[in-house]
């Protein structure tokens, strides 16, 4: 398969972490061009299902529409690998319950590629009839790649924090004021210890990286996002941003 | 048929003796002993309403409507012995008579007067109130014991019949008198009133209704209101009694020394000469349209209030509490002066108000009309009231209302078909309550007005939405909210489908509000705990504050400490200096009607004597440096200013349609290749910036404005922007919460473990791409023509300047481009141009990292 010709791409976002080279998309995806490997996190699909058996009758389309982005992503970067980032499905019965015409459609995307899928709070088994590998972690080199941000703040412990790490979780978005306007974007947000990813499902939104959810977690004289837009991404730094 | 009765200066006893006085005993004798003479349109009431009319009543304040209102009640009730003298032991009589008006302080109120005439009558008629501010205790005892006469609101009502008892609860309602109807209509909230009052007639057949109103456009739209309509289509109207008259309000424009902005919408300038107005009389209400410019002008009047004068602030925002002592106050006449929002814009009988002032210019004739008339509540004599403008503009729309007599004209919008996401809570309602046939159901809602022409069909695709969300992928069957049975009926599916109902039931949503509580400043990471509740702000508002952020509510200066659980916290903060929540202008744009007379006077320099000198001037000075638009031509100006090039044009359409025209206009230019980085939009004028100088693609013919400004780009454009715009988003939002899609926001809450919410926005994204022709998308199409972007207005100004687009290219700004100059900067930025600003920041980022 052709890498995409990142390069010359100007809608896209570049990421230097931990001395590798990453790009990253609007709709959410992070591409690793030495790996080949796209990484994406916190798909939560059926969540619609889930809500309209807790009575709210959302729109079922989610499913649909994150596989759709999760196409023109594989479409657009043309992987070999893709790791998911855990909550993929955002109950533990999802998999199970996914509607034919959705498995099909995620079948065929998994087909003939090196698929994993990271375990996540949301669903901490594998995934039942799909192909792919589970694992809770996965270590390449200088990365390590799980869904939960690992010990924050925490000196002098055994399980101390190692840097390098990619993780999901935290929906991370951003807010810049400019002109009187208020702008609240999902976003990357990463220092060169570690890196998140934004939530690439369909109904999931995103918590402001001033959270106390994030304390400890950035060096905020490092620490820089990369926003969505509608069909580019913008890098800033966290020193322009808001609460 | 109507009689029209005209009121002259004596109660004509001749006419009172004309029409059968129906009057019996005791209440001939209150009048004699109040030394009044009923009026004929009173009698007129009651005569009607005892032959079994329903009636429709148009009357100027003072003209006792309230007592025309309830008199067919009270003379019901004392005169049924059945219900006098209840033998103790028998079954209770369930309520004779509904009121409903739209403020929880009216309803309030009337319980105060009616309360006064029945006890001198010393009638056995039992009155209460129930509102939302109502105690949980009191409401169940009026269940258990209901009262003759009941006063209430639209949400308590949508409540009432949601009830299992419902039907058993007005097993012995007559009468149903609506107050202030004019207002109750016109919206959402009226509509799903509509729907609730073809509930109570089909409990109740011979059911008559009663409208009090103002005077009204289309009176022939209350009248079908109020009734029944055929099940063929067939229009039924009830009776109308109209009363003319009283006398003509002595309206002026506040004469100043000073100097009257370019800008800005506070008036911050006449305040002292508003204040001298206020020593002059005995109780001043001043109103003004927004409730952070009823804060401002509080906090400006206390400045400079040296005397020490009793003035007070009542708007919706503030606590109960806060405003039952406001109006107790106004009660006993014990106040100078009172700053208002619409709260009081209703006929609240309070007080001997002598003098009316209006901050801001009048925006709607109906709404002048009603708020003047607050002043002098007697009929005969004429109310006088001050107009304030607030900027140089307005000045030009204050005179053009007073040429034009503008009181007489009625602008009063239409009421328009019933919504569908009203029609989903309703239907909702309808199976909380009991079992529903669908056949019966639909002819019930089709006898209300709103939803007389309602197809079958959509009826159908409610009842579909209302089931299971009506998606087009039936993957929801096994969790719908309501089931056909075996015997054909419509049930709930369980329990906690009508509790999740009536937590939200009735209301037609606002913006999202936060409770606001007092505490003590804590600086960094202090606890905050609760203390007094101020009020409720807008949660958009709040969301954009840091801690430290100092704003004015409730009268004082307020500092943003947090928000925590719903709840937003803040401390006094000693300074004066405030950042005031930014309102773009006032809330209703510039009205039609008054849009073609500042229009008419601009394009007519012999009018321009009567406007003060400092608005002479600078019309002349336009008039040398650029031009003044004649009455049906749209002037277009183009200048530089500071490497940025701009194009100010003037259409005097209102804020909404030159939003919409400012969208549309900046997609146009950036296919044309212009680059536009923003534009920003008043009520006269709409300014659009940008890199490249219009001026000269205008000249050198390579952009024209005929093509700009065709028609045309209210197809496919508006249809792509209307897709993808904000705007729309906020709509959708809107009808969701209405239709019971999603329940009112709890901000803290989502970002608890379980993660059971979706945003709205998220929602409309998945929506729009999967299935456009949803229900809810219908609805929100829908809003969006009727009200949010005033297209059709937009519409007929462009067929309007078809052939009298003027273009003017200057060297500078000119004077008439000043006030709209000032605006930029102020006022946020729309739509699109929200990927701009990302990207500017972006680029910020790179410069910097570049040095």
């Amino acid at each position: 398969m052709q890498p995409a010709k990142a390069e010359t791409d100007t809608s896209c976002g570049r990421i230097l972490f931990q001395g590798e080279q990453f790009f990253c998309d609007h709709q959410g995806g992070l591409f690793w061009p030495q790996q080949n490997c796209l990484i994406v996190s916190d798909l939560h699909l059926e969540k619609g299902a889930a809500m309209a058996a807790g009575g709210s009758l959302v729109p079922p389309y989610d499913t649909g529409e994150t596989l759709n982005r999760l196409a023109r992503c594989i479409e657009r970067w043309r992987p070999e690998k893709v790791i998911c980032l855990g909550d993929s499905f955002h109950r533990d019965d999802s998999a199970s319950n996914l509607p034919l015409k959705y498995r099909v459609q995620l079948s065929e995307m998994i087909r003939g590629k090196d698929w994993l899928w990271i375990t996540g709070n949301h669903d901490p088994q594998r995934p039942a009839g799909l192909q792919g590998n589970c694992q809770q972690e996965l270590t390449i080199g200088r990365l390590t790649f799980r869904h939960e941000q690992q010990n924050t703040g925490q000196v002098d412990d055994l399980f101390a924090f190692q840097s390098g790490e990619i993780s999901g979780h935290l929906h991370p978005s951003a807010v810049i004021h400019r002109r009187t306007k208020r702008l609240r974007r999902r976003c990357f947000a990463g220092d060169d210890q570690r890196l998140i990813l934004p939530a690439f499902g369909a109904f999931t939104g995103g918590l402001n990286i001033s959270h106390p959810a994030y304390a400890g977690l950035f060096d905020q004289n490092n620490l820089r996002v990369w926003m969505l837009g509608q069909n580019q991404v913008y890098e800033l730094a966290a020193s322009q941003l808001s609460r | 048929m109507h009689r029209v009765l005209t009121v002259s200066k004596q109660d004509n006893p001749q006419a009172a003796a004309m029409i059968k006085p129906q009057l019996p005993e005791p209440f001939s004798q209150w009048f004699v002993q109040k030394g009044w003479a009923p009026r004929p349109h009173q009698l007129e009431l009651l005569h009607e309403a005892q032959s079994g009319q329903s009636i429709l009543l148009i009357a100027p304040t003072g003209a006792g409507k309230t007592l025309a209102g309830f008199l067919p009640s009270l003379t019901a009730i004392s005169q049924n012995q059945a219900r006098c003298e209840r033998k103790p032991g028998s079954a209770k009589q369930g309520i004779h008579t509904l009121y409903i008006s739209p403020l929880k302080a009216l309803a309030v109120d009337i319980e105060r007067n009616l309360g006064l005439p029945v006890r001198e009558m010393n009638l056995s008629v039992n009155i209460e109130t129930r509102t939302g501010d109502t105690p949980t205790h009191k409401r169940q005892r009026q269940k258990l014991n209901p009262p003759d006469i009941l006063l209430t609101t639209p949400e308590q009502l949508s409540l009432l019949i949601a009830a299992k008892d419902a039907e058993r609860f007005f097993e012995d309602l007559d009468y149903v008198i609506f107050d202030e109807l004019h207002s109750l209509v016109t919206s959402k909230r009226g509509q799903l009133l509509c729907l609730a009052l073809a509930r109570l007639r089909r409990f109740r057949p011979q059911l008559q209704t009663i409208g009090l109103s103002a005077t009204v456009a289309q009176p022939d739209e209350l009248r079908q209101w109020l009734v029944g309509q055929g099940p063929y289509g067939e229009v039924k109207l009830s009776r109308l009694i109209k009363v003319e008259g009283g006398a003509r309000p002595q309206i002026t424009i506040l004469k100043t020394r000073e100097h009257v902005p370019w800008s800005g919408h506070s008036a911050r300038y006449a305040m002292g000469d508003v204040y001298q107005a206020i020593k002059q009389h005995q109780t001043t209400l001043l109103f003004v349209n927004t409730r952070s410019q009823a804060e401002l002008l509080f906090k400006e009047l206390w400045k400079a209030n040296e005397d020490n004068l009793p003035i007070a602030l009542h708007h919706g925002s503030l606590d109960v509490s806060q405003r039952r002592k406001v109006e107790q106050a106004m009660a006993n006449n014990a106040l100078a002066a009172i700053v208002a929002t619409s709260t009081l814009d209703l006929g609240i009988d309070w007080g001997d108000v002598d003098l009316v002032v209006h901050i801001g210019a009048p925006k709607g004739a109906s709404r002048l009309a009603q708020r003047i008339g607050r002043s002098n509540h007697r009929m005969d004599e004429p109310s006088k009231a001050i107009l304030v403008p607030a900027n140089r503009f307005e000045i030009l729309e204050c005179q053009a209302a007073l040429d034009a007599n503008y009181l007489g004209h009625q602008d009063t919008p239409p009421i328009g078909k019933g919504s569908l996401d009203v029609l989903a809570q309703h239907v909702l309602g309808s199976a909380c309550g009991a079992p529903f046939f669908e056949d019966v159901l639909y002819d019930e809602i089709v006898s209300a007005a709103p939803y007389a022409g309602l197809p079958r069909k959509q009826f159908e695709r409610v009842l579909d939405f209302v089931a299971t969300g009506g998606y087009a992928l039936k993957t929801y069957e096994q969790y719908a909210k309501i089931r056909k049975t075996d015997d054909g009926s419509w049930r709930i599916a369980n329990g906690r489908v009508a509790q999740q109902y009536r937590l939200n039931a009735g209301t037609i949503i606002e913006a999202p509000m936060l409770q606001v509580r007092l505490t003590r400043h804590r600086g960094k990471g202090g606890n905050v705990r609760g203390g007094p509740v101020l009020g409720k702000i807008e949660e958009g508002f709040l969301e954009s504050l840091t801690a430290g952020d100092t704003f004015l509510f409730s009268g004082r200066t307020l500092r943003f400490e947090g928000i925590r659980e719903n709840i937003c916290y803040v401390s006094n903060a000693n300074d004066t200096t405030a950042k005031i929540p930014s309102y773009v202008g006032g809330k209703f744009p510039l009205s039609t009607f008054l849009a073609e007379q500042v229009r008419a006077m601009l394009a007519d320099s012999s009018t321009w004597q009567k406007l003060p000198q400092q608005v002479g001037e600078w019309l002349n000075i336009q008039k040398t440096s650029s031009i003044l638009p004649g009455r049906d031509e749209l002037l277009v100006e183009t200048f530089p200013r500071d490497n940025i090039f701009y194009m100010i044009v003037y259409p005097f359409e209102g804020r909404l349609a030159h939003q919409t025209l400012g969208m549309l206009l900046t997609r146009r230019l950036e296919r044309a290749g212009t680059k536009p980085l923003g534009f920003v939009a008043t009520d006269y004028a709409l300014a659009i910036w940008g890199l490249r100088d219009l001026g000269q693609l205008l000249k050198a013919g390579q952009l024209s404005l005929t093509d700009l400004f065709d028609e045309d780009m209210l197809g496919d454009d508006l249809e792509e922007w209307l897709a993808g715009s904000f705007l729309l988003k906020r709509t959708f939002r809107q009808c969701a919460t209405i239709a019971g899609l999603i329940e009112k926001r709890h901000p803290g809450k989502e970002k608890s473990g379980r993660q059971m919410t979706v945003s709205s926005d998220l929602i409309y994204d998945v929506l729009r791409s999967h299935e456009p022709d949803h229900l809810l998308l219908q609805a929100t199409r829908d809003d969006a023509a009727k009200g949010l972007l005033d297209i059709r207005r937009l519409g007929d100004m462009l067929k309007r300047i078809k052939t009298g687009i003027r273009h003017q290219d200057l060297e500078r700004i000119s004077p008439l481009a000043i006030p709209i100059m000032l605006e930029i900067g102020k006022e946020p930025i729309a739509g699109e141009a929200q990927e701009l600003l990302l990207a500017e920041a972006a680029e910020e980022l790179m410069n910097e990292t570049r040095k």
